[in-house]
C-alpha cells in the first residue's frame, strides 16, 4: 500500500504540496486558537513549523533545500520556489491602494537606502571584530548582512574565498529567518499598522522572504506594501556591494 | 473569464521580470533589479485603466485574487525549504552579525514609524478592532 501512496505523491508533487501545506495551515490555525487564544497568528505558527521541518529535512537528507529534498515532499520546492512566490506577490498588488503607495514612495526609497548601508556597516564591523582584515572578506560578509543573495553576488564579483562566501550566505539566511520569526512579536514596537509603516519596514528589514513572511504573520493586508519596496532590496544591494561599498571599505580598512 | 485575470497577472509578472533584467543589464549586473516591484506597479496601472473603462469584470478579478490569497501558504512552503541546517552551522559570527543587523534596522523602523503623522489612515478599517 505505502509504495503506491508514495508513488502517487511523487508523481503529483505540486498537488501533494497543496495538501500538505493546507493540513499544516489547519493544524496551526487550531494551535493558534486553542494554545495561544488567537494571540499568535496561525500563519506565524505555520511558518515556524515550516522552518522546523526544513531543519529536520536538511538533517535527514544532508541537502540544502530542507524538506523539499525528501522525494515525497519534492512538490514543496515548486510551491515555495521563486516562480510561484513571485507570482503570488505580484497578485497581492491588487490590494494596493495606489494613492497610499505613492504618498509613501519617497520614505520607502530612503528606508531602502538605509536598509542597505546600515546592515552592511554592521556586518563589516562584526567581521572586523572576529579578526577579518582584508577588504574583500569584510565587504562580502557585510553584503551578506544585506541579503543572502547580495552576499554571494558581491563576494563572487570581488573574488572572495568560498569559506567567506558560506559565512556571508549564512548571515543573510539567519537574518531572513530572524525577521520571519520575530516580526509578529515586534509589530507593536515597530508600529506596523499602516501601508506607510509597512513600506518603511520593507525597505529596512531586507529580503523579500523575510519581509513578506514577517508581514504575513503580522497583518496580511500589509504584505503588498512591504513587498513593493523589499523587492528592490536585492537589486540595490547587488548594485552597491561590489562598487561603492567595496571602494568605501577599501578606503577605510586597507 | 477567470483565466483572463490570471493571464493579465502572468503577463505583468513576465514583463516585470524582463524589465528588471534589462535594468540590471543597463547597470552592468547579471541580477534582476526590482522586477517583481515593476510587475506590481504594472498590474496596479493596468487595473486602474480597466476600472476607468469599466472593463474590470468581477470574474477577471477572481483570477488574480485567488493567487494573492495563496500567498501565505506559498510562504509556508518557502519556509519549509530554507537551508536552516547551514544557517545554524554558520557559527557565532554569522549569528551575531544577523542579530545586530536585525536589531539596528528594527530600531530605525521604529524611529521612522514614530514620525508618521497620527492622522494617517490605517490599512483598512478592520471589523474585529
Amino acid at each position: 500500500m505505502w509504495p503506491i501512496v508514495e508513488k502517487a505523491a511523487k508523481d503529483n508533487g505540486l498537488v501533494t504540496a497543496f495538501a500538505v501545506v493546507g493540513l499544516m495551515m489547519l493544524l496551526s490555525g487550531f494551535l493558534s486558537k486553542k494554545l495561544t487564544f488567537g494571540r499568535v497568528q496561525g500563519s506565524a505558527i505555520a511558518i515556524l513549523m515550516g522552518l522546523a521541518l526544513a531543519y529536520v529535512g536538511g538533517r535527514i537528507t544532508g541537502g540544502t533545500k530542507g524538506l523539499a529534498d525528501i522525494a515525497f515532499f519534492s512538490g514543496i520546492g515548486v510551491m515555495g520556489g521563486n516562480m510561484l512566490r513571485d507570482f503570488a506577490i505580484v497578485a497581492t498588488a491588487c490590494e494596493v491602494q495606489p494613492t497610499e503607495a505613492r504618498r509613501a514612495g519617497w520614505i520607502g526609497a530612503i528606508s531602502l537606502l538605509i536598509g542597505t548601508v546600515l546592515p552592511f556597516m554592521v556586518g563589516v564591523l562584526v567581521a572586523r571584530a572576529f579578526g577579518y582584515t582584508d577588504p574583500v572578506s569584510l565587504t562580502t560578509i557585510g553584503a551578506g548582512a544585506v541579503t543572502y543573495i547580495v552576499g554571494p553576488v558581491t563576494g563572487t564579483a570581488i573574488g572572495a574565498s568560498s569559506e567567506v562566501l558560506a559565512l556571508s550566505i549564512a548571515t543573510g539566511v539567519i537574518k531572513a529567518i530572524l525577521v520571519m520569526v520575530f516580526t509578529p512579536a515586534a509589530a507593536g514596537f515597530l508600529r506596523l499598522r499602516t501601508p506607510r509603516s509597512a513600506m518603511v519596514f520593507g525597505g529596512l528589514a531586507g529580503t523579500v522572504s523575510g519581509v513578506t513572511a514577517g508581514l504575513a504573520a503580522t497583518d496580511r493586508r500589509l504584505v503588498p506594501y512591504g513587498a513593493l519596496v523589499a523587492t528592490f532590496h536585492t537589486g540595490l544591494g547587488c548594485l552597491m556591494g561590489p562598487s561603492v561599498l567595496f571602494l568605501a571599505v577599501k578606503a577605510i580598512f586597507a | 473569464m477567470i483565466i483572463y485575470g490570471t493571464a493579465i497577472l502572468a503577463l505583468c509578472h513576465l514583463l516585470g521580470i524582463v524589465l528588471g533584467d534589462l535594468l540590471g543589464r543597463a547597470l552592468g549586473m547579471t541580477t534582476n533589479v526590482g522586477g517583481v516591484g515593476m510587475a506590481m506597479l504594472l498590474l496596479i496601472a493596468i487595473r486602474l485603466q480597466l476600472q476607468k473603462r469599466g472593463w474590470l469584470h468581477p470574474k477577471t478579478e477572481e483570477g488574480k485574487l485567488f493567487w494573492g490569497a495563496l500567498y501565505i501558504p506559498v510562504v509556508v512552503a518557502m519556509a519549509m525549504q530554507q537551508n536552516v541546517v547551514s544557517a545554524l552551522k554558520g557559527g557565532p559570527m554569522a549569528l551575531l552579525a544577523a542579530v545586530l543587523t536585525v536589531i539596528s534596522c528594527n530600531l530605525c523602523v521604529a524611529a521612522i514609524n514614530r514620525m508618521e503623522p497620527a492622522d494617517a489612515p490605517t490599512a483598512e478599517p478592520s471589523p474585529e478592532k
